[in-house]
């Protein structure tokens, strides 16, 4: 299979990017590891008329500690982050889900900041975007900005950054020891999520975060609030797939993701030492 | 595009579309045919070749992102006669039924112990995830994993 003929342009800086982006509006893409992008242009699902890559951007690869988070440069690959002492120790959370990305070889290629903007409800990386409560720095034609939580996913495959725009760094605070937990349930150990969950607890209440039950990555509030309200595990848990949308597929009925949802956040919860 | 890329230590050049997939550069345009395509969807491994020394699928890289970088394939591990201590193991273990998957597996197995020189059974099942073997030979693939680790012990 190979990809719709297109330009290539090669940026070294995130100003060149900004700069290609600017120019050639919504007819490009960037592609950072480009193992979210390439597929689905070789399967013609995808067909930017420019691809700019981003993969040489080093200073955009990095985790530092930054106080109360850990700043990650959006270039940074699921690699670095999955071996990272800082990330292990500080967002115990990110690090586990990270080693259950993919593969070895894609998580060599892959970034997170990539996986961020592509905006996928079946990967892993959203829902632990929105349970620690992580927030993405954009930069842009105006400037900077910073996108916290859904607001950063708008739609199916689609986030809320405009055509000019690219996330540089994710700022995820520091996990306070209140209890975490990641499931992931699939049928090969590569493959995406069929349904997976994210759960991070923190003085200000539990955050839940669904993979593969939405057609975007999805915070389960019916669950924090009844865990809010002082619910048990269980009981929060069979809340978890109310207002979701789950797609059906060769995988998975509607009504078994549905079950996987409340099943995997009772576990999720439980692991977390959340009774 | 005018690419230059340095695979086993030899430097190749070459004007290839954007769109040209790196599996396709290493077996078409340079004539290296050990790397396979299997199932061409990142999933397979059987194109799993080393860029700047890690393991990754060639048909999910472009060619234009390996420009000036370093690769290795399996025609790069033996040092002449002398098979790479990885091919050896999976010689002596029988690591291998049809064949198809080698390369890959080989090419993923050495990147695996770099980075773990010392893995345990399951750090190497799991380490290999991403690597199918259609014969399901996975057994004796994880056996010459482990014995080239053990120094052939």
């Amino acid at each position: 299979m190979i990809p719709v003929a297109f330009d290539y342009v090669r940026a070294t800086s995130a100003a060149e990017a900004l700069a290609a982006l600017a120019e050639h509006g919504d007819e490009a893409k960037l592609m950072a590891g480009g193992h979210s992008l390439l597929p689905m242009m070789k399967l013609r699902l995808a067909a930017p008329a420019v691809v700019v890559d981003i993969g040489r951007i080093t200073d955009l690869s990095y985790i530092r500690d930054g106080g109360d988070h850990l700043a990650i440069g959006a270039l940074t690959r699921h690699r670095d982050i999955e071996i990272s002492d800082l990330v292990r120790q500080h967002v115990p959370l990110l690090a586990a889900a990270t080693s259950q990305v993919g593969d070895p070889q894609v998580r060599h290629r892959g970034t997170i900041g990539g996986a961020l903007a592509h905006a996928d409800t079946a990967a892993d990386h959203p829902s632990v975007f929105l349970a620690t409560g992580a927030t993405a720095v954009v930069s842009g034609p105006n400037g900077q900005r910073e996108i916290t939580g859904p607001d950063l996913f708008s739609g199916f495959l689609e986030s809320s950054l405009e055509p000019t725009e690219m996330i540089t760094e994710i700022r995820v605070p520091k996990y306070t020891g209140a209890g975490w937990n990641f499931q992931k349930f699939n049928r090969r150990a590569q493959d995406w999520a069929i349904v997976g969950v994210s759960v991070q607890a923190s003085g200000n209440g539990t955050k839940v975060a669904l993979v593969n039950m939405h057609p975007t990555p999805v915070r389960a509030t019916a669950v924090e609030e009844a865990l809010a309200s002082g619910a048990d595990a269980a009981t929060a848990a069979a809340q978890a797939a109310e207002g979701m949308e789950p797609s059906s597929d060769l995988n998975a009925s509607v009504e078994y993701r549905q079950h996987l949802a409340r099943v995997l956040t009772r576990r999720a919860l439980q692991a977390a030492g959340i009774n | 595009m005018e690419i230059a890329v340095e695979i086993n230590g030899v430097s190749h050049s070459a004007d290839v579309e954007p769109r040209t997939l790196l599996v396709h550069f290493i077996r078409d345009v340079v004539g290296l045919t050990g790397t396979n395509i299997g199932c061409d969807t990142s999933s397979c491994g059987a194109c799993t070749i080393h860029l700047n020394g890690e393991a990754v699928k060639s048909c999910t890289v472009l060619a234009v992102q390996a420009d000036g970088q370093k690769l290795t394939t399996i025609e790069g591990l033996a040092d002449g006669d002398q098979l790479h201590p990885m091919q050896q193991a999976f010689m002596e273990c029988h690591a291998l039924q049809c064949g198809y998957c080698t390369p890959g597996m080989v090419m993923a197995s050495v990147s695996l112990l770099d980075e773990n020189p010392n893995p345990t059974e399951a750090e190497v099942r799991e380490g290999l995830e991403g690597n199918l073997c259609r014969c399901t030979g996975y057994h004796n693939i994880v056996k010459a994993v482990l014995s080239a680790a053990g120094g052939g012990k």
